[in-house]
């Protein structure tokens, strides 16, 4: 470091601050540089075992000693992109509601409560997907849908958990990520542009849809990775609520099990190395695809700033 | 020559500041209307209520009438919307929509009510880009964004864009204000050009210009219209000392 | 006639589209208040004195409390925060005042990326690295999974309030002669005050509610234990291990230490907003 090599020349307070301060810095980096040395080094034993079968096998078998990660890795996307599905519509209709419709003092208000949505623990989300949701669904809702069958969507019997409960519930714990930033996103649109609709004689709707929306589509796309990062590594409430059936369904109404549920259900109990190891390789994936998705999403935020003020994500 | 457009008694507020007291003025057809005055003396505020515009900041109201050719403007039963798509307008800052082509930019307003196939597209967008005086410059680059033009290239895109919607009346904010010399100029002719075909009134903060392009100058004060006649008149005899201070640069 | 035609569905489109976004806006405000109002009315009759200051008692046997699960969660929250918040305000201090290069860029990256990572690999990180070194679970181990995660929080939050004081303000100490880091030590960081107590504030709210790291790290406990090296109740864990049991009077705890831990949250971010309103920073 070029501070600790001039701090032998002069040594004046300046230097030493800087550099202490740089040293905490360059703590953060050997902080993720230990995380990923962990997450690779405890899941060694599993890798060295199943190599990259791992990832396509469909068995989970502590008996047996098989372990194989397909399941939880479809589980996993597909409560999430489930929830993103029914979030962004939503979280967009909120951001618009925010940016474009609502009066000044509603808009500091509403937009408050729905980021206090985001500051429920998501154990509470899960106590209420566990004994409120899944009697709904399991009553008024499944039924109904398991009247479609012939669809491979709903196939299976209304049991309340699952993957449509999961997927609702990442919804709601994600609504608040992607609609506050996009209605942070919205906000930067320059007024410039939305009177250049109207004077086209857009209506308020066409002004939202063909000219603010596209605007802050890069700074939408970011909310949405955000919001899948978030849904992805989501733990506690998934795991009350999903069924905890390692299978590979596309049914929504049948139980599953994804990457962290099975971490929360199976850590403290596994009996051998081999399954903590096995469970360790999952948190590695898991692990991964947040940092590429987190990395992406910065990108795109960085991308974004540079084109216009641009929000913050 | 008639009268396109009649303002009568028009009041403008921010909240509880008054931007306009009280302003009549006619602007004949066919012509170009120059409006000019001290930054903040309510130019900008005075055509954004021709069009309605004024209306869309949140705690801007006006009253008064604006008379298009016999019609209120602000009477009952009339969408603003739809007589936006009659009252053209041109921003100071260029402002082609940065997600859409240069084509797709000048029949943006069209394609609300209409649906154009892509040779219609193509036909509209030669059309209007050549009564701006840009199809020469990007007509190799039609598919290319709106944004990636040239300041001044950019404001005649507007400016294609305002007029592919067919509007009788082109209004005009200080159009030329962020641009070169050059950009001006052309910008300037178009408009001499323009005046064929539609009523436009202009915003401008250049005396010269006004001298130059606009058959009728109107001078705002503080919110007042101080003086308004021909643009000989007012630049040579004005009758009001205030106007005289204003254009032989005393104030302003 | 025809252009008029359309234009009425354009009308009536946009109208109803519009009505939608105002209802989605409604759709997650209700549930706020479904959830809250819900978790408050279940909760409510179980929470009382014994509550708070009581050990809890064994299925069947009724009364009992979560007090040393509150106790617990006091503490690992506590020792999270001795190590991450020191660490991150002298981070965000470096990245705010000298972090122009590629040095500091590389931090920032990191540290957002950190952001995103699971609670519960931040949790499988503190097992692999204290719990499997310790052979125990423990209530140390369950801080440093909670200090991984508030750690990259802190820094963000804390570096845009150090970008917020005015660079003004430093060069007017600097016209003074006051040298660079005295003043960010006296002007930049009394600025700042406000905003940095809001933001670890915040942090400490966002990861006092988390179980999943804290399931396999700090473990559980049944009785009072004030050792950081061993296994300590927290209210989240024990929430979610009650509400899991078929024991209504589990359950019936679960929804207590729900109202509970909500309250806190709630308490916790209300507090430090109002706050923040009040000195009027912009978010
Ligand atoms: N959005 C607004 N909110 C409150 N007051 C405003 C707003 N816009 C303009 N005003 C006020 O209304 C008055 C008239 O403003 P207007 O923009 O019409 O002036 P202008 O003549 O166009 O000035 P300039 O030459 O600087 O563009 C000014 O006093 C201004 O301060
Ligand atoms: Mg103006």
């Amino acid at each position: 470091m070029a501070e600790q090599l001039s701090r032998k020349k002069i040594i004046s307070p300046e230097k030493i601050f800087m550099g202490m301060t740089g040293l905490f810095s360059l703590s953060v980096l050997l902080i993720s540089v230990v995380v990923v040395y962990e997450l690779f080094s405890a899941s060694e034993p599993a890798f060295h075992k199943f190599g990259l079968k791992f990832l396509i096998t469909k068995e989970w078998d502590p008996v047996q000693k098989v372990y194989g990660a397909l399941p939880f890795i479809w589980g996993t996307f597909y409560t999430s992109l489930l929830a993103l599905l029914i979030a962004l519509p939503v979280s967009l209709g909120i951001a618009i509601f925010l940016s474009e419709l609502a009066p000044a003092w509603l808009r500091s208000s509403a937009g408050f409560l729905i980021e206090l949505l985001a500051a429920i623990p998501s154990l509470i989300f899960g106590l209420w997907g566990l004994f409120v949701l899944s009697p709904i669904l399991q009553q008024y809702i499944e039924p109904p849908l398991s009247n479609l069958s012939w669809l491979p969507f709903f196939t299976g019997y209304p049991l309340g958990l699952g993957f449509l409960n999961a997927g609702l519930l990442l919804a709601v714990m994600i609504i608040p990520t992607i609609s506050s930033i996009s209605r942070d996103v919205m906000y930067t649109v320059p007024a410039n542009q939305r009177e250049g609709g109207l004077a086209l004689g857009m209506t308020r709707w066409e002004v939202v849809s063909k000219v603010v929306i596209p605007n802050s589509r890069s700074g939408i796309l970011g909310a949405v990775v955000l919001g899948l990062g978030r849904a992805l590594g989501e733990t506690m409430a998934v795991t009350m609520v999903i069924g905890n059936t390692p299978q590979f369904s596309l049914s929504l109404l049948d139980p599953g099990y994804t990457i962290s549920s099975v971490i929360a259900n199976q850590f403290t109990e596994a009996f051998d190395k081999l399954q903590i190891s096995a469970l360790v390789e999952l948190g590695l994936i898991l692990f991964v695809i947040s940092v590429i998705i987190n990395a992406f999403a910065k990108l795109l935020m960085l991308r974004m700033n540079r084109f216009s003020g641009g929000a913050r994500i | 020559m008639a009268d396109k457009i009649a303002v009568e008694g028009l009041n403008a507020w921010f909240g509880k500041t008054q931007a306009l007291h009280d302003i009549d003025m006619a602007v004949p057809e066919n012509s170009i209307t120059a409006i000019i005055g001290p930054s903040g003396c309510g130019k900008s505020t005075f055509i954004r209520c021709i069009n309605r515009m004024h209306e869309e900041i949140r705690g801007a109201y006006s009253n008064g009438r604006v008379i298009l050719d016999g019609e209120d403007v602000y009477g009952s039963g009339v969408d603003p919307v739809l007589i936006r798509r009659r009252l053209g307008m041109v921003f100071q800052k260029p402002n082609p929509f940065p997600t859409m082509s240069i084509k797709e930019n000048v029949v943006a307003g069209i394609i609300l009510n209409r649906r154009l196939g892509r040779h219609e597209i193509e036909e509209t967008a030669e059309k209007y880009l050549r009564r701006a005086a840009l199809w020469d410059e990007v007509k190799d680059q039609l598919n290319r964004p709106g944004v990636s033009l040239s300041g001044g290239q950019q404001q005649r895109l507007c400016i294609a864009r305002a007029l592919a919607v067919e509007p009788e009346v082109l209004l005009a904010d200080e159009p030329a204000s962020a641009l070169d010399p050059i950009s001006t100029a052309k910008i300037e002719d178009l408009f001499t050009d323009l005046k064929e075909r539609y009523t436009i009134v202009v915003v401008t903060h250049n005396m010269q210009q006004a001298a130059r392009i606009s058959d009728r100058t109107a001078f705002f004060l503080s919110g007042h219209l101080i003086e308004y006649g021909t643009t000989d008149k007012i630049f040579t005899n004005p009758s009001d000392k205030r106007t005289e201070d204003y254009i032989t640069g005393r104030f302003g | 006639m025809k252009t008029d035609f359309r234009y009425i569905r354009r009308k009536v489109f946009g109208t109803v589209m519009l009505g939608l976004s105002l209802l989605a806006a409604l759709a997650a405000v209700s549930m706020l208040f479904w959830i809250l109002g819900y978790t408050f009315i279940k909760g409510i009759s179980a929470v009382n004195l014994d509550f708070f200051t009581k050990l809890p008692t064994p299925v069947g046997v009724p009364g009992g409390g979560l007090a040393n699960s509150i106790a617990g969660s006091i503490i690992v929250v506590g020792m999270a925060g001795l190590m991450a918040i020191p660490v991150g305000i002298a981070t965000a201090i470096y990245l705010s005042e000298y972090g122009r290069g590629v040095f500091a860029s590389t931090v920032r990256f990191v540290s957002d990326v950190l952001a995103g990572v699971p609670a519960i690999v931040a949790g499988i990180v503190a097992y692999a690295l204290v719990v499997t070194r310790m052979h125990r679970f423990s209530a140390f181990s369950g801080s440093v999974s909670l200090a991984l995660l508030m750690l990259p929080i802190i820094i963000r939050s804390s570096e845009e309030i150090f970008r917020t004081v005015p660079d003004t303000l430093r060069e007017a100490s600097f016209a003074l002669g006051v040298p660079k880091w005295k003043t960010i030590l006296s002007i930049v960081l009394k600025t700042a005050s406000g905003g940095l107590v809001t933001g670890t504030i915040l942090a400490v709210a966002r990861v006092g509610g988390e179980a999943a790291p804290l399931l396999f790290t700090s473990f559980s406990n049944s009785f009072w234990n004030f050792n950081p090296g061993q296994p300590m109740a927290t209210l989240p864990v024990d929430l979610f291990n009650y509400s899991i049991s078929p024991y209504q009077d589990w359950q019936q705890k679960a929804w207590a230490a729900a109202l509970v831990l909500v309250g806190m949250v709630l308490l916790l971010n209300i507090s430090a907003r109002l706050y923040l309103a009040r000195k009027g920073f912009k978010r």
